[in-house]
């Protein structure tokens, strides 16, 4: 069956009334998060994981996309009406969308990102259709010496190549792996790190730290801030439709900044705030109209939206066909998938066709969704931002707790006192998150280092066994060497960029959330 | 760093005492591993293998970290209160401790008051029973709607008891 087949099917599936509702679920949560600062995508997948335990599989994962789509929407609101961006691969939308609302031009400003997301996600959604198969093909071929390079090459990539500085990722992404040790080993059965606490036999689990990482060490590190920036909310002022002359400055940005975003999130490059920052330099250098930015250029709005939208989707080809995260999002829904017995790679679209089209074609109606909650119903939107911090964060923490004790109830008695270890580890976590953000750590690749390291170990080991033990195995097959060399390159190049004192610009690039 | 060459910088302290961390965590999992007791047929490639692989690989970064702090290459960071830590610590202390006797609600209402102290909203009479009934709530819609396993103490109790009684006597 040929891939059109293969999507019309999805779509067929994706079109039940229950699965339209995930998808409204979703992608209404997932702009709402994107709308407020302080919690984006891959804490909102955290916390919804333990509840969607019960519920159906293809339902839950469909809404998780919604969820990520709908973050990459309701990000630019917050950028273009406050200037402080909702999540981080809206950064930039700040930098000219800011400027068009306060000239009273946030209304095309909002239309521009969501009509180029809503593009850009089309466009990206069935490049994801027509490219998985092919890689799925490819990925058949590999075997466990492949495998544990292609995740060398995204521990570096998720690590190291972007963000201000690769000793600070790398070390981020050891404390994952070490996290990662810890509990039975899959394997032998031995128990690793565990010091004698059964509730860490099983092993750390993924939510209960991203929950930690994003939740509580992202409300410590806002409480404890002493600057509190002032921030106004621009009212829309006049039209909220985009002129013939905004349509003919935004097109052909919306197409640059799919095909710039797509492939930075297929290749493991990063996330997508990378994407939206190499689009919006582009834009700068192709636009006819360079000195409108920094004072409002629409381009600016339109390309780094496509691309942040575009990248989401591409960072879907790694997850689904070779079962690697490249985003925490991505990192979260693996677990998700996990969480339903599901293990993405290439036999995924073998053994579970309908459900990954389902979920592909879901996108598609999840996109139309997003394209009718934010151009309508923007002001509905703007008021989330007026909920008062203590209120906000107040509401986050509960719950933050809520899914981490509802995923794991059990109880703990030390010298009579009952308590959670699962929330003990939560505050840890917390703390360890609220550091990591001082100290300027990125925190994605904690997360990664924890669901991908046991992996790459299997790999490694699995590779090791055939070959007794010799490590020359590791380096045997061609595609294993190229993607060592390509890893190098991610490790070597922005080295060497700093050293040519383009730094700030990678500094800029650091990859925080998504 | 090119654009700080000729700032003169301190040795950065806090980062030693991270490097110094980093030192421990690797030499405890050197420490565990060792301690494995491994079959022979993995002797070469077991469990033991990543274990001491990422051990290795945080005393590097230790070392790294500390040269790192030593040059004073770490970002500047800006002076954090710690009122407000106190504040949400504390609550999520008190809410990890409270939970098993009061139940979900209360230990969390308690967590929400205190939160909010943390950002300056420090009318407990207002904030608390916000709270508790907003725990209450999520109580309600996620242990009984989705059978999510929350805890429940005498408020749920007496509340599902109070529930039972209206319907029943209806």
């Amino acid at each position: 069956m040929g891939t059109f087949d293969l999507l019309l099917q999805g779509l067929m599936a994706a079109l039940e009334p229950m699965m339209l509702v995930y998808a409204l679920i979703g992608v209404t949560l997932g702009t709402a998060v994107g709308v407020l600062p302080g919690i984006g995508p891959a804490l909102t997948v955290a916390l919804l994981l333990p509840v969607t335990y019960r519920l159906d599989p293809a339902g839950s994962l469909i809404m998780f996309a919604g969820i990520y789509y709908g973050g990459m929407y309701g990000g630019s609101t917050t950028s273009i009406l406050l200037n402080t961006p909702g999540e981080s691969a809206s950064i930039v939308t700040a930098l000219e969308g800011n400027k068009m609302a306060r000239k009273g031009r946030g209304g095309p400003a909002l239309a521009t990102a969501a009509i180029g997301s809503f593009i850009a996600g089309l466009i990206a959604t069935l490049l994801l259709a027509f490219i998985a198969p092919w890689v799925v093909r490819f990925a058949l071929s590999f075997g466990p010496a492949d495998y544990f390079a292609l995740m060398v090459l995204a521990f570096i990539t998720v690590s190291a190549a972007f963000g201000d500085s690769a000793l600070r990722g790398i070390t981020a992404l050891f404390i994952g792996l070490g996290l990662g040790l810890i509990g039975i080993d899959l394997q032998t059965g031995q128990t690793r790190l565990a010091f004698g606490i059964p509730d860490l036999l099983d092993g750390i689990e993924v939510t209960t730290l991203a929950v930690a990482l994003f939740a509580i060490g992202e409300t410590l590190k806002v409480a404890c801030s002493p600057t509190h920036l002032k921030e106004e909310v621009e009212a829309i002022k006049g039209s909220v439709w985009m002129t013939i002359e905004d349509w003919k400055r935004s097109w052909a940005s919306w197409l640059r900044g799919t095909f710039i975003g797509f492939p930075i999130g297929a290749m493991p490059a990063g996330g997508a705030d990378v994407a939206s920052f190499l689009s919006y330099s582009a834009e700068r250098n192709f636009s006819k109209h360079p000195e409108e930015f920094g004072e409002g250029a629409i381009e600016g709005v339109a390309g780094p939206e496509a691309a942040n939208n575009a990248s989401a989707a591409g960072t879907l080809v790694p997850l689904l066909t070779l079962g690697l995260p490249t985003t925490a999002t991505a990192a979260i829904m693996l677990a998700g998938f996990q969480q339903f017995g599901l293990q993405p790679g290439p036999l995924l679209f073998a053994n579970n066709a309908t459900l990954v089209w389902a979920l592909i074609a879901s996108l598609l109606v999840a996109n139309l969704m997003l394209l009718v909650l934010n151009l309508p119903l923007i002001g509905l939107w703007v008021r989330l931002l007026t909920i008062p911090k203590p209120w906000l964060y107040a509401g986050i923490l509960s719950f933050a707790t809520l899914g981490t004790i509802g995923a794991n109830a059990a109880v703990m008695r030390i010298w009579g006192v009952s308590f959670s270890f699962e929330l003990l580890l939560l505050l840890a976590f917390g703390i360890l998150g609220y550091l990591l953000r001082r100290f300027g750590y990125p925190i994605a690749p904690v997360v990664v280092g924890l669901i991908l390291g046991p992996m790459a170990e299997q790999q490694l080991r699995r590779a090791l066994a055939i070959s007794q033990g010799d490590p020359a195995v590791l380096f045997a097959s061609p595609v294993a060497i190229v993607l060592y060399v390509v890893a190098a390159l991610a490790l070597l190049l922005p080295v060497f960029l700093r050293l040519r004192g383009r730094g700030q610009l990678l500094g800029q690039l650091a990859t925080d959330e998504d | 760093m090119t654009d700080r060459a000729n700032v003169t910088r301190r040795p950065d302290g806090a980062a030693l005492v991270i490097a110094a961390v980093l030192a421990v965590i690797a030499a405890v999992i050197f420490w565990q591993t060792a301690q494995m007791r491994v079959v022979a047929v993995y002797a070469r490639v077991g469990p033991t293998t990543f274990p001491y692989i990422v051990a290795t690989g945080l005393a590097v970064l230790s070392v790294l970290t500390a040269l790192s702090a030593l040059r004073g290459s770490f970002p500047a960071r800006e002076k954090d209160n710690h009122g407000p830590m106190f504040w949400i610590v504390g609550g999520l202390l008190a809410q990890m401790f409270l939970m098993f006797p009061l139940g979900f609600s209360v230990a969390t209402g308690i967590l929400f008051a205190m939160t909010a102290a943390g950002f300056g909203q420090r009318r407990f009479w207002f904030s608390l029973p916000v709270g508790i009934v907003f725990a209450f709530f999520i109580w309600l819609v996620f242990a009984r709607g989705l059978q999510l396993s929350l805890p429940s103490g005498p408020l749920e109790a007496a509340a599902m008891s109070l529930f039972s009684s209206m319907s029943g006597g209806a």
